[in-house]
């Protein structure tokens, strides 16, 4: 007989939380066997492309698809005109907001969609888009969200009654007709009142540049509509496969147990996959006219220029202190830009997302917080590239406030933060603008990492090397970047959270097999972020089988419990907490099991590991496995045969994840370039459950947020065209322009979380931002730089060197 | 439409014969034509390098070479790299290191890195940095991939030591 293992030897045996246990999916990923959706190969399946409109503001005047429908191979090409007797050529947006499928008499930004071409491949496809006849009259075209406030011209005449007034919006009463909505939280009256009266004030517009989340797969998707069982199956890049069948439900009228919408491997999300485009719907339109399976993937163009932007905010900040620092009150406003179409990604009752955590890691006694949001032509979108809704947005502003304020006060910054930070004790702390933030310990944290990187150190050698610079000895300037952020993730509550009036809750349904396997599926959906590794550590730890003896499934709309999906950082707080409450729902159950089988009572038995055992008398146990075996094999009196859990976990809050990032940047003065020297992130996620995979988190957020930090923007020219539509342009930074990071790491768990954990993949980007900004910022202190707007690229900072007269 | 050529090429180590338009690009005949699907379409202009395979001893981002180009090649990708049951050691490394997330740039980063280190057996991480430059990763950051190729480097270099 074999060795009793001890309780250590069989803890680690689990693979459970907390160990940096290997990836189930590399296997698959590393031999080149992952499936995408443009993997998938359906028999007779036929190709869609659309027409799209060069112009980013123009009216339709004729549309011939003559000649494309006679190019042999092409199947059908649809316009707006055939799609308006279904009520398909617009659909609802999650803005509550409508959107054009098929451009409908106008367009309103460079790339719509005009028609969608069918044909039996994509290159004949590519023909036929060619083919299409586009008569256009080009309108006046607005690119700025505050000329767009101001002009005559009508963007969305849908948007104005016959009479010349304006509907209420989705989000109450317009101001104007290119104006969308309002949205104001806080105490205006009081703050402007603090800020009148206040010591110090410090005032600045922080323009946060129009970006996007460009993940390596674009979106596309897979319909086939079966006639025979009038069942729809729509394979698809969904970062919300349970929302998106719902709603293509709603908009197309086939009842929602006929659609089965499946995501299958994607290659990354941040964000661009959340939402649903023209191309599912036309997809899905095909489909059921031609009657087999249309495949639509976009191009890399398509994806830079019409599917989900991220940011595009201009955010002006008042921020009020005593002379010696201590914060008094903050206000903002914020102009923002959303495009053609109010296609943002949010929570119903926020449409500017929870921009009002943009009090972040401070006690601001009080504030106030207005975002108007905006109609230009440009392409729609809005969602939350790798962050929760705008906090990115939030924690730019306020990172930036403070160091502004730091140049008003002559007051160091890190000191200025910890000065101000709230207090362990303060917490759950309520904010001015209306948040409960359930846990943290900021101080700790901050002192952890200037302590790391020798923050006075830095300081002193900054210093020297501003005198070597203007004495003429180095033409390279030193900058040392901080942010101590605090996030809100893991929406939410029911509450106040849904999407399209969907709660915003998520679930997890267990199945343990008699041999003591199991499988467990989620409402959520991978990205890259190892669900199937990670989920199986919790489960593991709360029912005691072997990680490696869970299967994790997610994405199958006809398999998988209801659930909002992954984004937002929510699959761990909200999908995590229901994976562990469905536990222990299995182990209560195992614990009625093993008392039976011990002859004891219930309250005789614990939970030991991976068994039960007899209180008192450890040698007396029954393992998981053995009680696994006995539900489906014994029958127990008052107990049900088998051994199965589904949990529905509505978060009793959001989950406060902060971290203290420290950057130090060389940067020339006479090229521009900035070279990164050391960055230092510690974040504190609450408990962590594969050390190894939040590492890898933070290094790839903390990449993205270098590229926006240094470099990725959509921009666009005063004609509306998009100037970064490819690689070319648009800035996804290589191995060559990455440093290597160091991550450290306190631990503060969620209160109110099963487990305590609070979600990490957005951390790095929401905190890195700001971090890499202010280094830049930072550098060019000494030389009288209060704050210049991101990208900063080698042109850009090598134009701020010279307006402050450094290039002599 | 252009009229058909005969192509013939050797894709991991397997004969294969057809006629294809010539303006076909290699990653959709490896992809759709011959089922090939671990090289991936990430831009379709040569930046990303998803599509990356090796034909006749160099890498090549697949996305950019039109069938005819490609004609009496020899192509391998990821699935010609290793097999379940015998994993080329970057296979081995890039799970152990982390070297990924989505995958969706993995089967073109291991086949690049395959070729890499075929012409720098032991690189320095500059090296490897700069090597991998034509590969993009939107998830990992880089720093396990640069951690998984040295892994992977080093192991390979401690066998050939061995068996010499």
């Amino acid at each position: 007989m074999n060795k009793e293992l001890s309780r250590e030897e069989r803890a680690d045996a689990l693979s459970g939380m907390g160990c940096k246990r290997k990836r189930v999916e590399d296997a698959r990923f590393t031999q080149g066997k992952g499936n995408y959706v443009d993997d998938i190969k359906l028999p007779g399946m036929l190709f869609g492309d659309f027409v799209r409109s060069p112009y980013a503001h123009a009216r339709i005047k004729s549309i011939n698809t003559d000649a494309a429908m006679a190019l042999d191979g092409v199947v059908a090409v649809l316009t707006a005109a055939d799609l308006a007797p279904l009520g398909l050529h617009w659909m609802p947006t999650l803005a509550g907001d409508k959107q054009m499928v098929l451009a409908d008499g106008k367009v309103l930004f460079q790339g719509q969609e005009v028609a969608y071409v069918v044909a039996k491949d994509r290159y004949i496809a590519a023909d036929a888009v060619e083919l299409v006849e586009v008569e256009y009259e080009e309108l006046d075209v607005i690119v700025d969200p505050f000329a767009s406030l101001e002009s005559d011209v009508v963007l969305r005449e849908d948007l104005v009654a016959e009479d010349g007034s304006l509907p209420d919006g989705a989000h109450g009463p317009r101001k104007h007709h290119n104006h969308i909505f309002t949205w104001e939280v806080g105490d205006k009256e009081t703050t402007e009142q603090v800020i009148g009266d206040a010591e110090v004030v410090a005032e600045d517009m922080f323009y946060y540049h129009r970006t996007h989340p460009c993940p390596l797969e674009t979106c596309g998707c897979v319909a086939s509509m079966d006639k025979v069982n009038g069942k729809l199956t729509l394979y698809g890049t969904f970062q919300a496969p349970h929302a998106i069948r719902t709603v293509v439900s709603l908009i197309s009228g086939i009842e929602e147990h006929n659609i089965r919408v499946i995501s299958p491997d994607i290659g990354g999300g941040f964000g661009n996959k959340v939402g649903a485009y023209p191309g599912y719907v036309c997809s899905v339109v095909a489909s059921i006219v031609t009657g087999v399976p249309v495949k639509w993937v976009e191009d890399r163009m398509e994806n830079l220029m019409t599917t989900a932007f991220a940011r595009d905010y201009w955010m002006k900040g008042k921020i009020a202190a005593t002379k010696e620092g201590k914060i008094t009150g903050l206000w903002c406003h914020t102009t923002a830009d959303h495009g053609g179409f109010d296609a943002c990604a949010d929570p119903t009752k926020f449409p500017a997302g929870f921009m009002n955590i943009c009090t972040g890691s401070y006690d601001i006694p009080v504030a106030y917080l207005a975002v108007d949001g905006v109609y230009t032509n440009k392409a729609p979108g809005g969602v939350s590239y790798r962050c929760s809704f705008r906090v990115t947005e939030a924690v730019y502003f306020i990172e930036r406030m403070i160091e502004v304020l730091a140049i008003e006060l002559n007051m160091d910054p890190a000191e200025l933060r910890r000065i101000n930070f709230i207090k362990k004790e303060q917490f759950p702390y309520k904010s001015a603008l209306g948040w409960e933030y359930d846990s943290g310990d900021y101080h700790t944290a901050w002192d952890k990492a200037l302590e790391a990187v020798d923050y006075k150190g830095l300081r002193a050698e900054q210093a020297q090397r501003v005198e070597d610079f203007k004495a003429g000895k180095t033409r390279s300037l030193m900058g040392i970047g901080l942010t101590f952020f605090t996030e809100i993730v893991g929406a939410g509550p029911v509450k106040n959270c849904d999407i399209l009036g969907l709660g915003m809750f998520d679930s997890c349904e267990i199945r343990i097999h008699p041999t003591g396997s199991a499988i467990a599926r989620l409402g959520t959906i991978s990205q890259g972020q190892g669900h199937a590794t990670t989920f199986a550590q919790i489960l593991a730890t709360e029912i005691g089988l072997p990680a490696d003896s869970i299967t994790i499934e997610e994405g199958d709309t006809d398999t998988a419990p209801y659930g909002l999906g992954t984004y937002g950082s929510r699959s761990t707080p909200v999908a995590g907490a229901a994976t562990a409450m469905a536990g222990r729902k299995i182990r209560a159950k195992a614990q009625m099991i093993a008392a039976y089988l011990l002859e004891v009572h219930d309250d005789d038995v614990e939970f030991d590991v991976d068994r039960f055992v007899v209180k008192g008398a450890p040698e007396k146990f029954k393992t998981m496995k053995e009680i696994a075996f006995a539900a489906y094999n014994q029958a127990i009196p008052g107990i049900e045969p088998g051994l199965e859990a589904v949990s529905y976990y509505d978060p009793p809050n959001m989950t406060y994840p902060f971290g203290a990032y420290v950057c130090v940047m060389d940067i020339d003065v006479d090229t521009g370039v900035t070279d990164i020297r050391r960055f230092y992130a510690l974040d504190d996620c609450g408990t962590r459950i594969n050390p190894m995979i939040i590492e890898g988190q933070i290094h790839g957020g903390l990449t993205e947020a270098l590229a926006v930090a240094l470099g990725q923007e959509i921009a666009y020219d005063d004609m509306g065209n998009v100037k970064t539509g490819t690689l070319m342009d648009f800035f996804l930074p290589t191995a060559w322009e990455v440093p290597n990071y160091e991550t450290d790491h306190t631990v503060t768990p969620s209160p109110h979380h099963p487990i305590g954990a609070k979600g990490v993949g957005e951390s790095p980007h929401v905190g890195g931002v700001p971090c890499f900004s202010n280094a830049v910022n930072d550098a060019f202190k000494a030389f009288g730089l209060r704050h210049t707007h991101m990208p900063h690229d080698h042109w850009r900072i090598w134009q701020t060197a010279n307006k402050l007269g450094l290039h002599g | 439409m252009a009229k058909k050529m005969h192509i013939q090429m050797t894709v991991n180590g397997e004969e294969q014969e057809f006629l294809a338009e010539p303006r076909e690009l290699l990653i959709h005949t490896l992809r759709e034509r011959l089922n090939i699907t671990g090289p991936h379409i990430g831009c379709e202009t040569s930046h990303c390098g998803a599509c990356t395979v090796t034909i006749n001893g160099k890498s090549v981002k697949s996305c950019t070479m039109f069938v005819a180009q490609a004609n009496g090649a020899d192509v391998t990708t990821i699935e010609g790299l290793g097999s379940p049951d015998s994993l080329h050691v970057l296979q081995e490394a890039f799970k152990e290191h982390h070297g990924l997330q989505c995958g969706f740039c993995t089967p073109g980063m291991i086949t690049r890195a395959s070729k890499l280190l075929e012409e720098i057996p032991n690189p320095t991480e500059e090296e490897v940095r700069f090597g991998m430059a034509g590969n993009i990763c939107r998830c990992t950051g880089y720093q396990n991939i640069v951690k998984s190729i040295l892994a992977a480097a080093a192991e390979m270099s401690a066998a050939k030591e061995a068996a010499e």
